[in-house]
């Protein structure tokens, strides 16, 4: 008898439970737009916070509500893009694919405060060191890794020569990096570039030579022999303008300091080489 | 019943016997979601709103089955209870305070079968709890589940940036701090004023 109670009890209360939730189901039924799940689909999931959303659920809200554009996501491929506005039933632009690019090739070839640095290894505990951490040129990069540790795409890595370097192919340019490098040194580039020159160096000449081995010194070599006005020598360090560029290869002949270089020439001068 | 029994109960759930680190109920969150500060508030303000109320839930049905001599039934019925009651919450609370739903997020779903939850109301049945008591032993294990998480990810969050040996980086270094914390929480196992 005992037992039949229990098998009832328990039915019952099942019974009761599962009534109970399947009316609240309709009383409380919340109507969520189904494209927002499609378009939660066509992203990446990594929840990288490049579109400046909290993860890629907020990205796929907001463009469900036409705050953000189709293409908000930086890191989606084309394809994916594609399949968000169809859903979206807009048309979108292609995008230039960009990169993230460390603008700092100095490392060992820079000049260090201290024999070695023995602190944190992250690069916004080392900013704490007496002025701004251990390296002689306040813009280079300290080669700690706090960009390595925000990549989501393992795409950026301390080379063996200190320095954090992008890996092209698989950088997204979420910016993750740039957020969170207490330097400012990372910035995005267009990916269809050959001439880079990695340097932020504000320095005048005599502090740049003096600081780094391989610094720009705002000479403006570059800037006169650039036949077609793509790099402007600014606040002592050289900027290449990639709307101009054509890729000759002049300013790298001409750079007395083996900055600038052709990233797909890397036989000639090959200032970064990755560990 | 009187407010110093209450004041008792509540020390014991939070400092003397704190659900995660003198009992070891709940681990599962408390190793999982401690990465980060505000995922780790998060889960222990939802698991303070379910265990108060579950054991407020519980008391009325554990009246049932003693009433009906079925005690053994228990973890089974509040297993079912606490499961129902957990959907139910989420969905009241996503039409009626969306922004209480999203504070709590996918945390609240995530103790639907949290032990400390299935806990909590099988102590209040072991200990012989009215229904004041058994209310306020589930919000203070709660609190004792949210210190608890906080303190430990608040710990974590050092961890990132220690160099521990290579074999104790990530989870073996903070299973060991757990460990440390766990031992720390022995010291308040004299306590007891009342």
């Amino acid at each position: 008898m005992n037992i039949l109670y229990a098998v009832l009890i328990l039915t019952v209360l099942g019974g009761v439970f599962g009534l109970v939730l399947s009316i609240a189901s309709k009383v409380f039924e919340v109507k969520s737009d189904p494209r927002l799940a499609e378009i939660l689909d066509s992203l990446p999931g990594a929840n990288c916070g490049g579109c400046g959303y909290a993860g890629c659920a907020g990205c796929a809200a907001a463009i469900l509500e036409g705050k953000a554009p189709v293409n908000a996501c930086p890191s989606n491929t084309g394809e994916k893009t594609a399949r968000i506005a169809a859903i979206m039933g807009v048309e979108v632009k292609p995008v230039e694919r960009r990169v993230a690019f460390v603008r700092c090739a100095g490392g060992d070839r820079a000049g260090h405060k201290f024999d070695k640095y023995v602190g944190l290894t992250d690069c916004v505990a080392a900013m704490k060191v007496a002025g701004d951490g251990p390296l002689d040129c306040a813009f280079g990069c300290l080669g700690l890794g706090s960009c390595v540790k925000a990549c989501k795409f393992d795409a950026i890595h301390i080379n063996s020569r200190g320095v954090a370097e992008v890996d092209r192919e698989k950088c997204v340019c979420c910016m993750q990096c740039a957020a969170v490098c207490p330097k400012k040194v990372i910035v995005s580039m267009p990916y269809n570039v050959d001439i880079v020159l990695p340097c932020a160096n504000k320095e005048k000449g005599v502090q740049a030579k003096a600081h780094c081995a391989i610094s720009c010194i705002g000479c403006k070599l570059c800037e006169r022999n650039c036949p077609s006005g793509a790099i402007t020598v600014s606040k002592n360090v050289a900027v290449i303008d990639y709307d101009k560029c054509t890729s000759c290869g002049i300013c790298v002949e001409k750079c007395p300091r083996k900055l600038i270089v052709n990233i797909h020439d890397t036989g000639k001068v090959a200032p970064v080489v990755v560990a | 019943m009187d407010i110093t029994s209450l004041l008792s109960i509540s020390l014991g759930a939070i400092l003397v016997n704190n659900f995660i680190l003198v009992q070891f109920l709940g681990i599962c969150p408390f190793m999982g979601v401690s990465k980060k500060m505000d995922t780790a508030v998060g889960m222990g303000f939802a698991v303070i709103f379910v265990m108060g109320l579950a054991s407020a839930l519980c008391y009325p049905v554990n009246q049932l089955l003693v009433r009906l001599d079925l005690e053994y039934m228990q973890t089974v019925a509040f297993i079912l209870v606490i499961a129902a009651l957990v959907q139910f919450v989420e969905m009241f609370l996503k039409k009626s305070i969306p922004t209480l739903y999203e504070a709590l997020g996918v945390y609240l779903p995530l103790i639907t079968t949290n032990c400390a939850v299935l806990g909590v109301v099988l102590l209040n049945v072991q200990e012989n709890y009215n229904f004041i008591e058994s209310v306020v032993y589930g919000i203070t294990g709660g609190v004792g589940f949210l210190l608890a998480i906080v303190l430990f990810a608040s710990i974590r969050e050092r961890l990132e940036f220690a160099d521990p040996p290579k074999a104790f980086r990530g989870f073996p270094i903070a299973l060991i701090t757990a460990g440390l914390m766990a031992l720390s929480f022995m010291g308040f196992s004299g306590l007891s004023v009342w």
